[in-house]
């Protein structure tokens, strides 16, 4: 059997629109049956796709949408590439309409789209589902939305019933690439070694570019070719499910050992037991070699039975977050920085706790509770950004955060500069596990 | 003994989920692995991070790859959705993690 080559086009929402016609070019310059993904939803970026959905019905699907399939559809199309995203986000039936005119306005003939349902868990039905297993953590006057975890078989089936275009909700991550794979070997739900080295291929392009290259350059330790143009990920999947990482061809970046271990490991905890929808991986015994340039191999990958529980994301309203900035300059900066921060914590210390960072000092190393900066020796330092975050149930409060901090300007110390504020709604969120067989997925043709 | 940073020894990134942080650690040479396994330990792992507070570090070897990746648990002041800190995922953590100070023969 030809082997599956998938290749990924973004690995956010708000990856780089120009990253996925150098992958679409070399998949089809290389032959073979081929597939894409776009992997577009981080933990925050459905539930803010649920609040714009509220506001307006036909949105909440990827705003990147149409840039994003813009410079491929027709090669897609043209090629039996199928696309596999998860930009339907909150919205897959409007994320399907958006492609479906996309494909008009440049003259295409209607693809044929799949929508994966069942992820949303925001019904009466799903809320309720949800709240029996979040008991009396669930705080109904606050509820935003809720999301499952779906797996790859949905999105084998779709691909199985002639689907060019497969758009998703939530799904795990590497089910974008395990569901083209599975449609392509046609491996059992119960091939756990297959699927967990699928999903592992899955877990290296989830990402983008941070397979292959991105998120790696440390100059003069760990360089990297190129990093303004680089290439995003292929793999190459072999019905074992072993893979090869390679990337766009004509591309900067690079993939090596060190990028792909740095990948397989990103956001893992216990590496015995990666658990996706589909199965658990366990990638103890794995090997990773360099076969060649910009290619790397991952094989010894083991599968094991997967659980009997889907993971559920609920959101809920959880108030408002301000910050802003001020900078200082010159001789005695740090000290004006600091006079800053004290005015700041008489003024509005007793509305809330207040986050204070001094950039140029301590700041992203430092704690919420403040316990970094206390210990921060006062230095000299010329050049200090004060820093001043909080978080409330009230946007009025928040809101006299920020003018107060604005009235820093001519109220505070001297010589203070480029001030900065911002607000906006906060989410936050709490993980149950809930029995699959409650949370049934379907595919539907557009 | 030389005291060096572990910078000079190896590579690593972070990633996060809800409010625990991961951190890989990936010798630059199979032969380091093993000075890695003595001297980067869970409990120096926690000291090193001891403003952040960590309820519990872990510690997972795969010596097959020359790597450890450490779990460092509710370090993330709520995480992505409830921290106030700039970086609100951590993902800076892995660099400061390579300044742990180790011995080199």
């Amino acid at each position: 059997m030809q082997t599956l080559a998938v290749g990924c086009g973004a690995g956010f929402s708000g990856d780089r629109v120009d990253a996925a016609l150098p992958v679409v070019k070399t998949l089809i310059a290389r032959g073979g049956p081929a597939a894409l993904m776009f992997e577009n939803l981080a933990e925050r970026t459905l539930a803010h796709q649920q609040l714009i959905r509220r506001a307006n019905p036909s949105l909440g699907y990827e705003p990147l949408l149409e840039l994003e399939l813009g410079p491929i559809l027709a090669d897609c199309l043209a090629h039996s590439i199928p696309i596999i995203g998860n930009f339907g986000a909150a919205n897959p039936q409007g994320a399907a309409l958006c492609i479906l005119k996309l494909a008009e306005k440049l003259g295409l003939p209607k693809p044929r789209i799949a929508v994966v349902l069942g992820d949303d868990l925001s019904t009466q039905q799903g809320r309720t589902l949800v709240k029996q297993h979040l008991h009396g953590a669930f705080d109904e006057a606050r509820f935003v939305c809720a999301n499952a975890y779906l797996g790859a078989f949905e999105i084998a089936k779709a691909l199985q019933q002639g689907a060019q275009v497969v758009v998703t909700g939530r799904v795990a991550d590497p089910s974008l690439l395990l569901g083209p794979a599975i449609a392509h070997y046609q491996w059992s739900a119960t091939d756990w070694d297959k699927l967990a080295g699928a999903t592992m291929a899955g877990h290296l392009l989830e990402c983008g570019a941070q397979v292959s290259g991105g998120y790696f350059a440390d100059p003069g330790k760990k360089e990297v070719p190129g990093l303004e143009d680089v290439g995003f990920p292929i793999a190459e999947i072999f019905e074992d499910g072993s893979c090869v990482i390679s990337k766009a061809d004509h591309t900067g970046g690079l993939v090596d050992c060190r990028t792909v271990k740095e990948q397989l490991l990103y956001e893992m905890h216990d590496p015995a037991a990666y658990i996706t929808p589909d199965v658990v991986a366990d990638i103890t015994q794995a090997k990773v070699e360099q076969i060649g340039p910009d290619r790397v191999r991952l094989s010894g990958v083991k599968g094991h039975a997967r659980t009997s529980t889907l993971k559920v994301l609920a959101y809920f309203d959880g108030g408002w977050f301000g910050e802003g900035e001020i900078s200082y300059a010159g001789p005695n900066a740090e000290a004006r920085a600091r006079l800053a921060m004290q005015v700041m914590q008489k003024r509005m210390g007793h509305h809330m706790p207040l986050r204070f960072d001094l950039i140029g000092l301590t700041s992203i190393l430092g704690d919420d509770g403040g316990s970094m900066l206390t210990n921060t020796p006062v230095t000299r330092a010329s050049d200090v950004r004060l820093r001043v975050a909080a978080k409330h149930e009230s946007l009025a409060t928040i809101e006299l955060l920020l003018q107060e901090l604005t009235a820093l300007w001519t109220g505070g110390p001297a010589g203070g500069g480029g001030v900065r504020v911002a607000k906006r709604q906060r989410l936050s969120n709490l993980a149950c596990l809930i029995p699959r067989e409650k949370i049934p997925a379907t595919v539907h043709f557009v | 003994m030389n005291n060096i940073a572990l910078y000079e020894l190896a590579h690593a990134r972070t990633g996060d989920k809800g409010n625990h942080a991961n951190i890989s650690l990936i010798a630059y040479k199979p032969e380091d692995f093993a000075l890695l396994v003595d001297q980067v330990t869970p409990e120096r792992v926690a000291a090193h991070f001891g403003a952040r507070r960590p309820s519990e570090v872990r510690r997972y070897l795969l010596p097959n790859i020359g790597a450890m990746n450490f779990v460092l648990d509710n370090v993330l002041d709520g995480g992505v959705n409830d921290s106030l800190n700039l970086d609100m995922h951590g993902k800076s953590l892995s660099f400061h993690l390579l300044n742990l100070p180790v011995q080199r023969p």
